[in-house]
């Protein structure tokens, strides 16, 4: 009703229509509320885990993996052939924000969310704190991905990267994420272990620093309070050190301390073995939240920003290697005792190449935040490449053996629908990744050289718009990447629909353990 | 304390099921492990990676003496300079006069040369040539084309027609003062007024007309007739020339070439004097040095149309 209110009240046509949205998706899901079989009250074991919001999120995730790729390979066809930009509503401009917080919050939130549900009653033993209010938290926050998503396609932005949402969804997004963490907290406070397992940690760091991350980024002064645009607080270079104190940290505690939290408890369990050493855990963790909130400024070197900055920017980057390998090192020796599954089993295939991945990463950062080595990688394709390398390699392949592993359990399934499209998956992920990275690399490094070469008299060689169509080449090829990539996660829906919808595929067993030999 | 139910256990799992006791001692490395266990997850009590430990401490050191010689720890409103002395600005000036030293002189030549003179200085001209390439590769392929060959609504600078003439000195200004230039009064200034929309010729005339100028070039449809030449003759020749071969001076284009600023085909003709369009160059006086004024007006001059 409120939303319906404003839509008339709105003083601008984006507010309008985009309040106009909001009405119908409430009015859709009240009438879907309403409609629902009451659930009768004590009916649902009270000492069982509340694995609702789990199973839809489970799905969700998968869904919304579907759309952040293809969208993905909508903006990379786009930037290949520019003719492919279909204005106003699917202009590259409005597409790429639609592509990046379609990865990172629609498929990686709803990852993070669906998984710290799961894995923060298992390894507390309780269920989830405060009742509906998962439920509130998970479709709550479903309603900002939705209020995000459209508000791009109808040009409203506030063109802060990885922030574009304007003041009214950053408010909504607060309220969601303060109940998330009230859920979270809740949830730890009864556990019936007597210690808080390092996934929680870590889940923990990230619902607590997104929380700050996403307020103080996010202040701003609207115009009005019917309409869709807004000021920000800060101004000149402060702006830009909040955006990527804020946009750097957006890696830092969502893509990397949350994910971790994801590995700490899924490779294990799926690996069977325990975690490789404790200290390592603890020591990691506290280094990485640390030095990871010091780091943003290395995304403004050669910039207005004073110089002593940029300084603390690279040194705590270079600082940030080994806490950040911390994870790595303890997913890798964590299956000491279980390699061998890496030839029998694909879920724990993908595990390794995610935990691979995010260790080449969280080497490539570091490196590339030397100042010398970021006057030739920055504003190229190498940046864009090192981030999906860590999107696609860590973030997709981690919630991908997540997701592998908890749909099963989930629906009281013996097994997958089929183990073997999940090697398929995990080799048309892999090669994707591998051509996209690896071209980007090429393409970004060749964009730097050309951008900086001068001739002997000291006169610039290339005009912008030539190193633009050398790039045309790479560009078809990274489509081809991700279309590879995609085609992996369209695998995946099929297969994990199948397992729902209680299907088993008749199919050859992979390759069965190797007879161990008994210890001598 | 009753244990939970766990929805969907996964039957084939082997699961210890048990708390494990502390100092249990895992079979497969030896190591113990911490005591704790969740949902059947133990921890191994091993120690930290001593590579880990010694690249980690090897990292801070790289860092606290970076931060001693470089600019680094904010004290109120400054920060501490570091040994070095550095700043980014101080670098890029260093960067930017080690490349210049050796220019100093030729540019300093340049910048003293009335234009015409550097076309005829061999030496000068083929410094102003490179210079001004890469000046244009900076500045002017975004309207121009990388090839300087234009594109609709842009001029090629390669061939030899000229709207505001072709002479090192008109090129020069052209450059300078920019085409219809809001900001400058000296800038290059015509306009064609709109026959059509202003209803200064009915229809059938227009068609006339752009039939008759579309056979001055042996466009397609092209049709000279002695109405066309009439008309052309009282509205259009005291810009383009009686014989319509354009006058410089007043940036009227020629129309007997095969070269066009927009389309070369009738209907564009005709659209053109329905309501005509009218592009718009900057005046690069107001961003570039003279000298890179020169510069460019050398290299374009040099293209291969230069009068």
């Amino acid at each position: 009703m409120g939303a319906f209110v404003f839509s008339g009240l709105a003083v601008d046509d984006a507010f309008r229509i985009h309040m106009g949205i909001l009405t119908f998706i409430l009015g859709l899901g009240t009438i879907i509320a309403i409609r629902l079989p009451q659930p009768v009250a004590g009916a649902d074991d009270k000492s069982g885990y509340m694995d609702g919001p789990v199973r839809v999120g489970s799905i969700l995730t998968v869904f919304w993996g579907i759309i952040g790729f293809t969208v993905g390979l909508v903006a990379a066809l786009q930037l290949a052939w520019p003719e492919l930009n279909f204005g106003p509503w699917f202009n590259f401009g409005r597409i790429r924000p639609l592509h990046t917080s379609a990865v990172i919050f629609a498929f990686g939130g709803t990852a993070l969310i669906t998984t710290s549900f799961y894995v923060v009653q298992r390894t507390t033993r309780a269920r989830l704190f405060g009742g509906d209010l998962a439920w509130f938290v998970f479709w709550g926050y479903q309603l900002f991905i939705a209020m995000a998503a459209t508000g791009y396609l109808l040009g409203i932005t506030q063109s802060r990267e990885y922030a574009e949402p304007e003041w009214y969804v950053d408010i909504w997004l607060t309220i969601v994420w303060v109940a998330y963490l009230v859920l979270f907290m809740g949830t730890l406070l009864k556990r019936k272990e007597p210690h808080i397992y390092v996934a929680n940690w870590f889940y923990l760091a990230f619902i607590v620093t997104v929380a700050l991350l996403h307020v103080v980024n996010n202040l701003a002064v609207p115009v009005s309070p019917f309409g869709a645009r807004s000021y920000s607080l800060f101004s000149g270079v402060q702006d830009a050190m909040t955006q990527w104190w804020y946009g750097h940290n957006a890696v830092g505690f969502f893509l990397t301390a949350g994910f971790l939290g994801m590995m700490y408890y899924y490779l294990p369990k799926q690996a069977g073995r325990p975690v490789y050493p404790y200290r390592l855990s603890i020591i990691h963790f506290w280094a990485l939240i640390f030095l990871y909130i010091w780091a943003g400024p290395h995304h403004l070197y050669y910039t207005a920003l004073p110089d002593w900055a940029q300084t603390l920017g690279m040194v705590f980057s270079i600082m940030l290697w080994m806490p950040s390998w911390g994870g790595m090192i303890n997913g890798l020796m964590t299956l000491r005792g279980a390699w061998d599954k890496m030839r029998t089993d694909p879920i724990i295939r993908m595990m390794v190449l995610a935990v691979a991945f995010y260790g080449m990463s969280t080497f490539e950062g570091p490196v590339m935040s030397i100042k010398s080595v970021n006057a030739l990688s920055h504003y190229t394709d190498w940046t864009i490449g090192h981030v999906h390398s860590g999107a696609l390699g860590w973030v997709g392949m981690i919630s991908f053996g997540a997701i592998y592993f908890m749909v099963p359990r989930l629906w009281n399934r013996e097994r997958l629908y089929s183990l073997r499209m999940v090697n398929w998956h995990f080799w048309l992920a892999t090669l994707g990744i591998v051509v996209y990275a690896s071209v980007m690399w090429v393409s970004g490094v060749m964009q730097g050289l050309m951008w900086r070469e001068y001739d002997s008299q000291g006169f610039l060689v290339y005009s912008f718009a030539e190193s633009v169509a050398a790039l045309h080449p790479y560009y078809v090829m990274r489509a081809a990447g991700g279309l590879l990539y995609l085609a992996g996660g369209v695998v995946m829906a099929v297969n994990i629909g199948m397992t729902i919808a209680g299907r088993v595929r008749t199919e050859k067993p992979m390759p069965a353990p190797a007879q161990l030999q008994p210890a001598e | 304390m009753s244990t939970p139910n766990k929805p969907g256990k996964n039957p084939g799992k082997t699961d210890p099921g048990q708390h494990t006791p502390a100092n249990h001692v895992d079979d497969f490395s030896g190591i113990a492990t911490t005591g704790h266990e969740w949902d059947g997850i133990q921890e191994l009590n091993n120690p930290l990676p001593r590579w880990w430990l010694w690249t980690f401490y090897a990292c801070i050191a790289f860092a606290a003496v970076y931060s001693v010689f470089y600019p680094a720890w904010p004290i109120g409103t400054s920060a501490t300079p570091g040994l070095l002395g550095y700043s980014s600005r101080a670098e890029f000036a260093a960067n930017m006069d080690s490349v210049q030293a050796g220019n100093q002189t030729v540019l300093r030549q340049i910048a003293d040369t009335p234009v015409a003179d550097i076309v005829a200085d061999p030496e000068l001209a083929r410094f102003a040539t490179a210079a001004g390439a890469s000046a244009f590769k900076v500045n002017c392929t975004q309207c121009h084309g990388t090839g300087a060959s234009g594109g609709p609504g842009y001029p090629n600078l390669n061939d030899d027609s000229w709207i505001w003439g072709g002479t090192i000195d008109a090129v020069y200004t052209t450059i300078a003062h920019g085409v219809r230039s809001p900001t400058d009064p000296d800038t290059r200034y015509n306009i064609m007024p709109n026959f059509g929309a202003d209803e200064l010729l009915d229809k059938a005339s227009i068609k006339t007309v752009a039939t008759y100028v579309a056979s001055l070039s042996g466009l397609e449809g092209g049709v000279s007739t002695p109405e066309g030449a009439t008309i052309f003759a009282d509205n259009c020749a005291a810009c383009h020339g009686e014989n319509a071969k354009g006058v410089a001076d007043l940036g009227g284009p020629d129309l007997t070439d095969a070269l066009w600023l927009y389309e070369g085909s009738l209907p564009s003709i005709q659209a053109q004097i329905e309501k005509p369009r009218h592009g718009m160059m900057p005046a690069w006086s107001e961003k570039l040095d003279d000298a890179t004024i020169k510069e460019l007006a050398v290299y374009v001059h040099g293209l291969g149309g230069g009068q």
